[in-house]
């Protein structure tokens, strides 16, 4: 409701807004001065964007896979990239997170959330493929061996610890709990 | 072809993609002679950059040679040596026709707020980038670059990325004869900048790093005085302290979301991934420069907010400059820096990995192994 009355304002005040001509302006340009422009010299400033999107557009790519696109500008632009089309649950998550703008957290968010679901996506497709994933290998532990040794050795042994220590835990425990029923 | 492919956080291996075609009548497809691994990267390596999907190759930093082009494809020929611009730019929207090449409307439609980048994430634009045999280079007649006779293909694939980033990063400063200029960060791009300072006029150039290897190279390189920062109480007071308690004229941000050095700023941004990256360099940054200074930042950001003093940008009057590198409006003018011999990049490359070696090149890049500043991945094809 409250939404609605917004809106209805607005379009009266769209009504009520008309063009200005700046140089009826009391005072327009009177102490204009080209010179102080902070983006010199990495722009080459022409005005054109003054005339919104008014290009000559380069020809379209056909769009021939799934694109998604910002709500922030009205198409999809002249080439995009195909390298990996939305798919599977990460790709309904990603399809959601673009009718958010990318002002919004209900955009990038879920985007976030969609790349983890999607590696695990991936460690399924792998093993779909009938390939076991070398996730050492992957995470370069090679190189950690060849340089890194030291550090490396370090983290395996504490992992091993940790690892030894959790299961004898859960072996106690259950034995513990072995010994409830018995009694 | 091979390729590098992306599984997740910290994980990517080499594989078999199939080749890229032309799509576009715009289009060329470059074999791949040599291509980077960037400190960008690293923020796809470490997960932090929204929409990176799984089996996406990375790489924008790409020199080779022409193998195929599109009908409208008029500048290169097959059989062209070339070095292709990080930054994919359609050469007639309006932010093209402003030089503003990093910032290309008719490239990425997922976001508005970056340009199209190759092998950047879908935000920026879901190309394949160029780790891998071959690449597929659109807008042909604007990006890409014929690699002039007698240049090394080492320094033409710094000129993709390293080069101008640097150069920008102190063009950005606004550097006035005498200034003293304090970059953060002494990777491959720090470094670079470092150098650049000084051919805008620079007085004094301080480098601040916590890699110790990376600092004593930059401190003969560029040159420049270097500190680390863990060996000193609080950077900022020394800064302060070091310009005669004005604080530094110019300060540039070379390090971006993988800062380390800020408890808070770590946990939020790299562990917790709930801002966009660690804003530690950044928050020095603008604590570190004088009232009325200049800030300029090419170190990257996430897309959603990051914690920094703006109120201290407010109350100090500061001036804040950053973009993604325009490189093609910057190469003519590097490329002849390179040729006289006022810059060397090639120097910065330390390692020289075979394409099939990914996963290790980028434990090594990231976790600083081996005395590593920048590496650079060859395909089999270019080893003969
Ligand atoms: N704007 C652009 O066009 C553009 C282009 C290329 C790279 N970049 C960005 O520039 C940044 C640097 O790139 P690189 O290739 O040199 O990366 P890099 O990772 O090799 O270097 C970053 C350096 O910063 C150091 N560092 C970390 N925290 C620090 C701190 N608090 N203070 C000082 N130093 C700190 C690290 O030790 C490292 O040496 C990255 O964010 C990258 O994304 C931007
Ligand atoms: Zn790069
Ligand atoms: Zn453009």
């Amino acid at each position: 409701m409250k939404d609605e009355a917004k809106d209805i304002d607005n379009k009266v005040r769209d009504l009520e807004n008309s063009v200005i001509n700046p140089s009826q302006v009391k005072g327009w340009g009177i102490d204009a001065d080209p010179k102080n422009d902070p983006t010199y010299p990495m722009k080459k400033r022409n005005n054109g964007e003054h005339a919104g999107y008014s290009w000559e557009r380069p020809p379209q790519q056909p769009i021939d896979i799934e694109v998604l696109h910002s709500n922030e500008r009205p198409n999809v632009s002249a080439t995009f990239g195909t390298s990996v089309p939305p798919s599977g649950l990460s790709g309904v998550i990603r399809r959601e997170a673009f009718n958010f703008s990318e002002n919004s957290y209900g955009h990038w968010l879920p985007l976030m959330l969609a790349d983890r679901i999607n590696m695990v996506e991936g460690i399924v497709s792998d093993l779909a493929r009938g390939h076991v994933p070398n996730i050492f290998g992957e995470m370069g532990w090679k190189a950690d061996w060849k340089h890194d040794r030291a550090n490396l050795v370090t983290k395996v042994v504490i992992g091993a610890a940790l690892g030894t220590a959790v299961f004898a835990l859960l072996r106690n425990r259950r034995k513990s709990r072995r010994t409830e029923n018995y009694f | 072809m091979l390729a590098m492919n992306y599984r997740g956080p910290r994980r990517v291996r080499i594989d078999h993609k199939p080749d890229p075609e032309i799509l576009h009548p715009e289009d060329a497809v470059v074999r791949v002679t040599r291509s980077c691994i960037c400190g960008s990267d690293l923020h796809l390596y470490n997960g932090s950059v929204p929409d990176t999907r799984v089996g996406m190759t990375f790489g924008h930093e790409v020199c080779g040679i022409v193998e195929e082009v599109g009908q409208d494809v008029e500048k290169l020929k097959v059989g062209d040596h070339v070095l292709v611009p990080f930054n994919i730019a359609c050469g007639r929207c309006v932010f093209c026709q402003q030089e503003l090449y990093g910032n290309c409307h008719e490239s990425n439609s997922q976001a508005t707020a970056v340009g199209g980048i190759y092998g950047y994430s879908h935000t920026a634009g879901g190309y394949d980038g160029g780790q891998a045999e071959y690449v597929r280079v659109p807008y042909a007649n604007v990006g890409p670059t014929i690699i002039p006779e007698g240049m090394h293909p080492d320094d033409a694939v710094m000129l993709t990325d390293v080069v101008p980033t640097g150069y920008q990063a102190a063009e950005m400063g606004g550097i006035q004869p005498g200034d003293t200029v304090v970059v953060f960060g002494a990777g491959p791009v720090g470094i670079m900048a470092a150098r650049c300072a000084w051919l805008f006029g620079a007085g004094r150039v301080i480098v601040i790093d916590h890699v110790e290897y990376r600092l004593e190279f930059v401190k003969n390189y560029a040159p420049a005085e270097v500190y680390n920062y863990k060996e000193l109480d609080d950077v900022v007071v020394f800064l302060k302290q070091t310009t005669d308690w004005m604080g530094a004229d110019v300060v540039i941000d070379a390090v971006g979301a993988e800062a380390t050095g800020r408890a808070m700023q770590t946990l939020l941004g790299k562990k917790l991934h709930m801002v966009g990256g660690a804003a530690t360099a950044l928050h020095w940054a603008i604590n570190s420069v004088k009232k009325g200074g200049i800030v300029s930042i090419v170190g990257v950001y996430g897309p959603i907010d990051t914690l920094v003093p703006i109120g201290n940008v407010v109350n100090k009057g500061l001036t804040i400059r950053g973009n993604q590198a325009s490189v093609k409006r910057l190469l003519p003018r590097l490329i002849e820096h390179v040729q006289n011999g006022v810059l060397d990049p090639k120097a910065l490359i330390t390692h020289r990995i075979p394409l099939e070696e990914v996963s290790e090149a980028y434990k090594m890049f990231s976790a600083k192994l081996d005395n590593c500043i920048k590496p650079v991945l060859i395909p089999p094809s270019a080893r003969v």
